[in-house]
C-alpha cells in the first residue's frame, strides 16, 4: 500500500516523457526500485510518469562496437539474450542473479541504474564494463560515462528532467569477465558484488556493489593487479558500510573473497 | 479430481469499495481470468490492492507487500509478477491471471499445478499457496527447468514460512514429469 497521493501519466514516447518531467515528477518503469521506496517513504513524488509502454526503450541490438541495451529491458529479457550472453556475458550472468524471476521480468536496467541503490548489482557490472550510459532531458541527449554517473547513495548524474534511454557497452574481443556476489538470502540485492573485467591483453577492470555507499571502481586494486602485484588495498580511500547484515571488517573481509572468486573465474 | 468453485466475475466495484484518497481517481478496465473489471481507483493502488478490497479477487495474498515473499504472484500476459511492486493503472490491456482463474472455467477442473500441490500436501498454513501455484505455472511456462535444483532456484522468490518446500518440489516434479534424479 502507497499511503500518499500523486499523478499518474503515461508517456508514448521519449520525447513525450520528457515533456512530462519538465513538469516534475520521477519517470516509472517497472518499477521495482521506485515503488518499493515509495512504499517506505524514502521517495515522495508528486507525479509518476510511466515510461514503461515507450516501444524506443526496448530492445538489445549491437551498433559497431557496442552492444546497446535498452533501458526497459528487463533484467530477464538481458539475461535471455543472445547478443548479451555472446558478447558481454557478464551482464547475462549479473542480471539472471538479480533479486528472483517475478523481480527480473519487471526490473528494467534503466530503473536500477537511476535508482542506484549502493547494494544493486548493475552499477558494478556497468563500471567494471566502462559502459555509457546515455540519457534524454529537454535539450537534447548526452553521454555519462558510467565511472562518472554514481555521485553518492541514491544519487546520480542524473538530472530530475533526463530520462535513461540506454547503456552502451563496449565489446572487447577476448575479454573474460564475471560478477560474483555474495547475496542477502532474501532480497538477493548484493551485501557484495565485484564484477571483473579482464580484457585481451591481461589488464583487469573492477569495481564493487554492496560495499560502499556509493559504487565504484576500485582503481588502487586495478593498479596493484596491473602491475603484477596480488591485490591488497580493496576498498582503500572508500567507506565501507556497516549495517545489521554484515559489520564494516565483515564486508572488507568478503570484498576480498568476492575479488578472489572473480579473479579466479577469469583466470 | 476435486473441483472448484469459481468465483462470479463482476463487472463493477463492490458495494463499498475503500473511498480513494485525494485527487486523481482514474477510470480504467483490468482484464482478470479473460473477464473485465471496471475500476475507478486513484492511481497509487496497486495491482495486489486492486484485486483484493476492490474486485473481492483475495485469493491473491499480501504478505510482505515488498516484493521478497513471492504470496502476491500473479501472471501477466503469462509471465509471472509481484502485484504488490505495480500499479493497477499500469496494467490496462494486459492479460491478468490470478490463482481464481487457473482451474477450467467449463469443467471446473483444477490446473494440474493445483492438483499436484493437493496430491503431494504441499502446504501447511496455505497462505503462501496461491503464489507458489501461480509462480510454479509462470516457471513451467518459461521451460527452462529440468531439475530439482533448477525448480528450487527459480522457485527462490515464493517464500513459505511453513516449510513446505519438500512437498512444493515433489508437486512440481510431478507436473512437470521430470526424473527425481536428475541432476
Amino acid at each position: 500500500m502507497i499511503t500518499y497521493p500523486f499523478q499518474y501519466k503515461r508517456a508514448g514516447s521519449i520525447s513525450e516523457a520528457v515533456a512530462l518531467l519538465a513538469e516534475g515528477g520521477k519517470a516509472l518503469s517497472g518499477g521495482h526500485s521506485l515503488i518499493p521506496s515509495m512504499k517506505l517513504r524514502l521517495n515522495a513524488p508528486d507525479a509518476l510518469v510511466d515510461v514503461g509502454r515507450i516501444a524506443e526503450l526496448k530492445g538489445i541490438r549491437l551498433d559497431g562496437n557496442e552492444l546497446v541495451i535498452g533501458a526497459g529491458s528487463t533484467h530477464g529479457d538481458i539475461a535471455s539474450s543472445g547478443l548479451v550472453q555472446q558478447h558481454v556475458p557478464m551482464f547475462a550472468e549479473g542480471a539472471g542473479h538479480i533479486g528472483d524471476p517475478a523481480v527480473r521480468n519487471r526490473g528494467t536496467i534503466g530503473g536500477s541504474l537511476a535508482h542506484a541503490d549502493p547494494s544493486a548489482d548493475w552499477p558494478a557490472m556497468v563500471l567494471a564494463a566502462d559502459a555509457t550510459i546515455v540519457v534524454e532531458g529537454p535539450s537534447g541527449s548526452r553521454s555519462i560515462k558510467a565511472t562518472d554517473f554514481f555521485t553518492s547513495m541514491f544519487e546520480t548524474a542524473l538530472a530530475a528532467d533526463e530520462l535513461i534511454t540506454e547503456v552502451r557497452v563496449p565489446v572487447e574481443n577476448g575479454a573474460r569477465m564475471t560478477y560474483q556476489k555474495f547475496s542477502q538470502p532474501a532480497s538477493r540485492y548484493a551485501i557484495v558484488g565485484c564484477a571483473v573485467v579482464k580484457s585481451a591483453d591481461g589488464k583487469v577492470r573492477v569495481a564493487f556493489s554492496g560495499v560502499s555507499d556509493t559504487p565504484f571502481r576500485d582503481t588502487a586494486v586495478e593498479e596493484q593487479l596491473n602491475s603484477g602485484q596480488s591485490a591488497t588495498s580493496v576498498a582503500s580511500g572508500v567507506s565501507v558500510m556497516s549495517d545489521h547484515y554484515a559489520s564494516e571488517e565483515y564486508r572488507r573481509h568478503l570484498a576480498n573473497v568476492f575479488l578472489k572468486r572473480a579473479l579466479n573465474a577469469v583466470a | 479430481m476435486q473441483t472448484a468453485t469459481l468465483p462470479t466475475p463482476v463487472t463493477q466495484p463492490r458495494s463499498a469499495p475503500p473511498e480513494p484518497v485525494g485527487t486523481g481517481v482514474r477510470s480504467f478496465s483490468l482484464t482478470i481470468n479473460g473477464a473485465e473489471y471496471e475500476l475507478n481507483v486513484a492511481p497509487w493502488t496497486t495491482l495486489l490492492d486492486a484485486l483484493r478490497e476492490y474486485l473481492d479477487l483475495t485469493g491473491t495474498k499480501k504478505g510482505c507487500d515488498h516484493g521478497q515473499c513471492g504470496a502476491c504472484t500473479v501472471l501477466v500476459d503469462g509471465k509471472r509478477i509481484n502485484s504488490c511492486l505495480t500499479l493497477a493503472v499500469m496494467h490496462e490491456d494486459h492479460q491478468i491471471t490470478t490463482i481464481e482463474g487457473l482451474a477450467d472455467a467449463q469443467t471446473g477442473d483444477l490446473h494440474p499445478v493445483q492438483q499436484a500441490f493437493i496430491d503431494h500436501d504441499a502446504f501447511q498454513c496455505g497462505y503462501c499457496t496461491p503464489g507458489q501455484i501461480c509462480s510454479a505455472v509462470g516457471m513451467i511456462n518459461e521451460g527452462r527447468v529440468k531439475t530439482d535444483a533448477d525448480i528450487r532456484e527459480l522457485m527462490s522468490g515464493n517464500i513459505c514460512r511453513c516449510g513446505a518446500y519438500p512437498h512444493i518440489v515433489d508437486a512440481i516434479r510431478d507436473v512437470m514429469q521430470l526424473n527425481p534424479t536428475a541432476q
